[in-house]
C-alpha cells in the first residue's frame, strides 16, 4: 500500500481556495454495471443545478458482458463542466476517476485523457489476491506515472467498506462525494440528488449513499490538495436534462402521433425502450415489427389510415425502408422516418458517430422520390424537430426524414423546459364527407398540394396505388399523367421552402472564411468559430436544420465571404493522397449538394474516427483554409 | 330531425346494391380465378352491410393484389410483400375499419414470407385471401414457392425442383393461429361460405384459395375440376355446411371439428382430394390490437398530463424550487 494514501497530504483541499476555472471535462469509468454512468448523470444535474454549462457523453463499451478490467470495457461518462452554456463535448480530459487500471488505460489508447491529466485510480488492485493483476496494475500505474500524468491512488474500495459490506455498490457515491468536494458543489444538491435518484426506494437506500457521497466528499477535503470551482450562473429557469434519443421520444409524445413502428438497432433504439415506457400511458403505441420493412410498412399504413406516425430507426435499417419510403413518397402519404446515423458502410460502426447517410436519405429509393430532409442540431432541436416533422408531413403529404446521429442520441445537455402547446398536436383525422367530384390528387398547380382522403370518409373511397397513377388515383401509363405527378410531388418540396428563412450566420456576415455543417456538429464549429474570432480572424459559421429542401439565401450568405467551407464527419477525399485531384475528388456530402446548388467553389474538410468532432480539429481545420489561397484546397 | 328518424334513415341508407361495391372493369384474363373471387367479396360486402367507406382493401404486387381497385371501397395497392405490415398498422391506428388482404403466392409466401408468419403470430383482426394460383402471372410465368415440384416456367424449363411450400401447414404452424381455411374458385357457393365465415372471426382469417391461371397454367386444377370425387368437402356444425343441391355433385364429404388443431394439420397435409372447408378456427385466439388497447379516446389533455409528468422526470429546478419536482 502506499503510504501517502493513509498520511494526510501536506495541504489538504479543504485549507486552500480553489482555483477558479472557465472549464473543465471530467470523466468517470469503471467496468459496466459499477455505477460510473449514474454518478456521471448525478454529477452532471449537481453542476447544471449549480449553474453550470453541462455536456454529458456517455462512454458505453461495444459489448454487452465485456470482461471485467478489460481495455475495451470503460463504462460511465464524461462531462464538460463550463462556466457558461456548454454546447459539445470539448476536447481531451482533464480529470479521470477510474475504478480499475484497464478501463483508464483504454481511455489513454482512445487518445481522450490530456497529456499529464489527473487521474484518480482506484488502488485496491495493488493489494489484490492474484499476483498477476498486482502485476499489471503497478506495471500501468508506473507507465501512466512515467508518462506525465498525475496519478493519485484512492483507497475507494477502502473507505467505502467502513459503511457498506459490498463496496462494488455505493463506491459511484463516494466518488460522487469526491467530486463535489473538488468541484466547489454543495454537499446539499449531492444530498438532494440522492434522494431524486433513489426516490422510490427505501429510506435506508438513501441515507446509505447520503452517507456515503459524505465520506467520499470528506476524504477529498481531507486528503486532496487541489480544488476547483467554476463560475456558475444562477439557473432561474426549470431545465430538462435529457439525451437526443430521449428529446426525440418526448418529441414524439408531443407531436400528438400515435403509432410508432421500429426494429432494434443501435444506437436508435434508447428512443424506442423510451418510448415503449411512456407512450401507452397516454393512448400511443410501440410496436416491435418482425423487421425494418415490417415496421416502415406498418408505420405508413397508420398514417394512411389517417394517423400521422413515425419510424425509428438507424442506417442499416434506413437501407431497408427504402421500398416503404417510396410508396409513401408516391402514394403522398405523411411519414415520419428517425434516422440515428451510425458509422457505415454495412453494419459499420454501431455505436460511433457518422454523418454518412445524407445522401442516402436524399436520394435514396429509386425513381425521383423527393422528401423532407431535417437534422436538428442540438439536444433541444431533437424535441422540437419531431413536431415540426409531423405536422410538415401531414401538410405536405411528404415522408419526412429527421437525421440525428450518435453524438446527438448519447449526449445529455440541460435545455430550457418545454413549454407545452396544443398546436404542437396533430388534429383528429378528417371523417368529414368529401364533396362530389373531388379527387385524392387534385395537385394544385402552383404548388403541388393535394387534399388527400382518409378511410371512413364518406365518398372519397380510392385506392392508393404505388403504381403511376392520375388524379383520381386510376393506375395511368400515359405520358401526361406521369409527368403531372412527378412534377407535383416536386413542386410540393419548392412550397415548403417558400416558407422556410435564411439560417442565421453565427458571427460576422462576412469575412475570409465560412465554415458550414449540419447536425451534431454545430456546438463545437461554434466554439471554433468564437475562439478564431476572439483572436482576431474574421470566420463566421452557418448551419443547416433542412437539408432538403434547402433553406434559402444560402448563396447569398455564401458570396460574401472569400472562402466556404464544410466540416462534417462523412468522407471526403483528401487532396495530398497521390490519386486525388480536381477532377476525381470525392467530396463530403454537403459540399457536394451546395456546391451543386450554388455553383460556389466550396470546400471541404472530415473526419470519419467514430467521435464527435472536436472544436480543436475544426480550428486547425479552418487555420489551414484560413492560410489557403481561395480555390486551392487546405 | 329527431336522432331516431336520422338513425332509421341512415340505416336505409345503409343499405347497399352489389353495384355499391364495384369499381371499373377487372383486367385480369377471362378464366381466371381472381373473377370468382371478387364476386363472391363482392356479395359478402353487400350481404354484411358492410360501409364502403369504412372498408379498407390491401394488397401487394401482383395480378391478384389488383384487387382494391375493383373494389369501390378504400384500398391501398402497396409493394410486393407488404401487403400484410401496412394492413396491420391500418388496424392498429383505426380498430374502426374492415380491413381485408389480398395475397398472392408469390407476394405471400415468397418475398413476404416473414411478414405472413409474424402476421399469423399477432392475430390482428384482418380477412387475408391467398390467391393461390401456383405461378408468378404479372411477370410472366415463373416458378413460385407453391409450384408443384416438375412444374415447367420460364425460370424452370426444365420442370422445377423442389418440393412445394404448403401454405396450410405453414400456418397452422405458427402460434397463436385462430382461422385457417381452404377453398376453389370453381365452386362459387363454398368459397363464399368460407369468406363469410372468415370474415365473421374476430381474429387473423387465413383463407387459401386454389385459383386456377388459364393463361399459364390451363390444366393444372383441370382433373379437379373436371372430378367432384377429388374435392372433399369438410363440414362441421362449427364449420360451414354445404346445400343438398351441391353436396349431390361434391360427394366426397368429411366431418372435421375445426376447433381441433391436429385434425387440421392432418388435413392440411392432404393434397388430393382437396380439402375445402374450415380446417381450424379458434375464436379464443387474443387479437394483437386489443393486447395493445388500440383505439383509446386520447384528448390533448391526456397528452399533457403525460408529457409534463415525463418532463417532470428530467427537469432541473431552479435551487429553492428543488420541493416542486417529486410530486408532480
Amino acid at each position: 500500500m502506499n503510504d501517502a494514501l493513509t498520511i494526510p497530504l501536506e495541504r489538504p483541499a479543504a485549507a486552500r481556495a480553489p482555483v477558479v476555472l472557465s472549464e473543465h471535462i471530467v470523466e468517470i469509468i469503471s467496468d459496466s454495471g459499477e455505477g460510473a454512468q449514474r454518478c456521471g448523470q448525478s454529477l452532471g444535474a449537481i453542476a447544471a443545478r449549480s449553474g453550470n454549462g453541462v455536456w454529458t457523453v456517455e462512454i458505453i463499451p461495444a459489448e454487452i458482458r465485456p470482461p471485467a478490467r478489460s481495455t475495451a470495457g470503460a463504462s460511465g461518462n464524461r462531462i464538460r463542466l463550463g462556466a457558461g452554456p456548454v454546447t459539445n463535448g470539448g476536447g481531451e480530459t482533464d480529470l479521470v476517476v477510474a475504478f480499475n487500471e484497464q478501463v483508464l488505460l483504454g481511455r489513454v489508447h482512445a487518445g481522450e485523457l490530456k497529456p499529464g491529466c489527473t487521474i484518480l485510480l482506484e488502488s485496491m488492485w495493488r493489494e489484490d489476491r492474484d499476483p498477476a493483476i498486482v502485476a499489471a496494475y503497478v506495471r500501468i500505474h508506473d507507465q501512466l506515472k512515467a508518462a506525465g500524468y498525475d496519478l493519485r491512488e484512492i483507497p475507494m474500495e477502502k473507505e467505502c467498506r467502513r459503511l457498506v459490506a459490498d463496496a462494488r455498490r455505493g463506491k459511484n457515491m463516494f466518488a460522487l462525494g469526491m467530486l463535489c468536494s473538488i468541484y466547489s458543489f454543495s454537499l446539499d444538491l449531492g444530498r438532494e440528488q440522492i434522494a431524486l435518484t433513489f426516490g422510490k426506494k427505501d429510506r435506508k437506500v438513501i441515507d446509505q449513499n447520503v452517507a456515503l457521497l459524505e465520506a467520499g466528499f470528506d476524504w477529498a477535503q481531507a486528503n486532496l490538495d487541489f480544488r476547483f470551482r467554476i463560475p456558475t450562473t444562477p439557473v432561474t429557469e426549470p431545465q430538462i436534462v435529457v439525451n437526443g434519443n430521449t428529446a426525440l421520444a418526448l418529441g414524439i409524445l408531443a407531436s400528438g402521433m400515435e403509432v410508432c413502428a421500429m426494429y432494434p438497432i443501435t444506437p436508435a433504439t434508447s428512443a424506442s425502450h423510451y418510448l415503449s415506457d411512456v407512450f401507452e400511458k397516454v393512448g400511443g403505441i410501440v410496436h416491435q415489427a418482425e423487421d425494418e420493412i415490417a415496421a416502415c410498412a406498418f408505420a405508413l399504413g397508420a398514417s394512411y389510415a389517417g394517423k400521422c406516425a413515425v419510424t425509428i430507426t438507424s442506417g442499416p435499417g434506413y437501407s431497408l425502408k427504402q421500398e416503404g419510403i417510396g410508396l409513401a413518397v408516391m402514394g403522398e402519404i405523411p411519414l415520419v422516418v428517425v434516422n440515428v446515423q451510425r458509422g457505415g458502410p454495412s453494419t459499420g460502426q454501431p455505436t460511433k458517430v457518422e454523418q454518412g447517410d445524407l445522401l442516402a436519405t436524399m436520394f435514396g429509393s429509386h425513381g425521383d422520390a423527393p422528401k423532407v430532409v431535417m437534422a436538428p442540431s442540438t439536444i433541444e432541436e431533437c424535441f422540437y424537430s419531431v413536431i415540426a416533422a409531423r405536422k410538415i408531413a401531414e401538410t405536405f403529404g411528404m415522408v419526412v426524414v429527421v437525421l440525428s446521429d450518435a453524438s446527438l442520441a448519447t449526449s445529455q445537455q440541460p435545455v430550457p423546459r418545454p413549454v407545452f402547446d396544443a398546436a404542437w398536436l396533430a388534429a383528429p383525422a378528417d371523417q368529414s364527407r368529401v364533396a362530389p367530384g373531388a379527387r385524392p390528387y387534385d395537385w394544385d398547380a402552383v404548388t403541388g398540394l393535394s387534399r388527400r382522403f382518409i378511410p371512413g370518409q364518406p365518398g372519397g373511397m380510392y385506392t392508393l396505388t404505388g403504381l403511376a397513377h392520375d388524379r383520381a388515383s386510376h393506375v395511368a401509363y400515359d405520358p401526361g399523367s406521369n409527368q403531372e405527378s412527378i412534377r407535383a410531388r416536386s413542386l410540393k418540396l419548392a412550397t415548403l421552402q417558400k416558407t422556410l428563412l435564411p439560417p442565421p450566420v453565427h458571427g460576422d456576415p462576412d469575412g475570409d472564411l465560412l465554415v458550414v455543417g449540419w447536425g451534431s456538429t454545430r456546438g463545437a464549429i461554434e466554439e471554433a468559430v468564437d475562439g478564431l474570432r476572439a483572436e482576431g480572424h474574421h470566420v463566421s459559421s452557418l448551419h443547416l436544420s433542412f437539408l432538403q429542401p434547402m433553406q434559402p439565401g444560402l448563396k447569398a450568405i455564401m458570396q460574401r465571404f472569400a472562402q466556404v467551407l464544410t466540416v462534417e464527419a462523412n468522407w471526403s477525399d483528401r487532396p495530398e493522397d497521390a490519386m486525388i485531384d480536381a477532377d476525381n475528388r470525392r467530396y463530403s456530402a454537403l459540399a457536394m449538394l451546395l456546391r451543386a446548388r450554388t455553383l460556389i467553389d466550396i470546400d471541404c474538410w472530415s473526419e470519419v474516427k467514430g467521435q464527435a468532432i472536436k472544436p480543436g480539429s475544426i480550428r486547425e481545420a479552418a487555420l489551414a483554409k484560413l492560410r489557403a489561397a481561395p480555390g486551392e484546397p487546405s | 330531425m329527431t336522432d331516431a328518424t336520422e338513425c332509421l334513415l341512415r340505416l336505409h341508407d345503409e343499405q347497399h346494391a352489389l353495384e355499391d361495391y364495384q369499381s371499373g372493369v377487372p383486367r385480369w384474363c377471362s378464366g381466371c380465378g381472381d373473377n370468382a373471387i371478387l364476386t363472391a367479396v363482392q356479395r359478402l360486402c353487400r350481404d354484411e352491410g358492410l360501409r364502403p367507406e369504412k372498408t379498407v382493401f390491401v394488397s401487394g404486387i401482383g395480378c391478384s393484389s389488383r384487387f382494391p381497385h375493383y373494389m369501390n371501397t378504400y384500398g391501398l395497392h402497396g409493394i410486393h410483400g407488404r401487403a400484410l405490415p401496412i394492413a396491420e398498422g391500418i388496424r392498429m391506428a383505426r380498430p374502426d375499419l374492415t380491413v381485408f388482404v389480398n395475397t398472392g403466392d408469390g407476394d405471400c409466401c415468397s418475398i413476404g414470407a416473414a411478414h405472413w408468419i409474424h402476421a399469423i403470430r399477432y392475430n390482428m383482426n384482418l380477412t387475408v385471401m391467398l390467391h393461390d394460383n401456383q405461378i408468378y402471372g404479372l411477370t410472366k410465368m415463373q416458378a413460385s414457392p407453391t409450384s408443384p415440384i416438375g412444374t415447367r416456367s420460364n425460370t424452370t424449363p426444365r420442370g422445377s425442383y423442389l418440393e412445394a411450400l404448403q401454405p396450410l401447414e405453414v400456418t397452422l404452424g405458427v402460434q397463436n393461429v385462430s382461422f385457417v381455411a381452404q377453398a376453389v374458385d370453381w365452386i362459387p357457393e363454398v368459397l363464399y361460405n368460407i369468406l363469410l365465415a372468415a370474415y365473421r372471426h374476430r381474429g387473423l382469417s387465413f383463407v387459401r384459395i386454389l385459383q386456377r391461371c388459364p393463361e399459364w397454367l390451363p390444366k393444372m386444377f383441370e382433373p379437379y375440376v373436371q372430378d367432384p370425387q377429388r374435392v372433399r368437402v369438410l363440414h362441421h356444425e362449427r364449420g360451414i355446411s354445404i346445400s343438398p343441391r351441391l353436396g349431390k355433385i361434391y360427394s366426397n364429404q368429411q366431418e372435421h371439428d375445426p376447433r381441433d388443431l391436429a385434425a387440421a394439420r392432418a388435413m392440411a397435409s392432404l393434397h388430393d382430394p382437396i380439402p375445402v372447408g374450415i380446417l381450424y378456427h379458434n375464436p379464443d385466439v387474443p387479437c394483437y390490437e386489443d393486447l395493445r388497447h388500440a383505439g383509446q379516446a386520447r384528448s390533448p389533455a391526456v397528452i399533457r398530463a403525460g408529457l409534463e409528468a415525463e418532463f417532470d422526470k428530467f427537469t432541473i429546478w431552479p435551487q429553492g424550487a428543488s420541493a416542486a419536482p417529486v410530486a408532480g
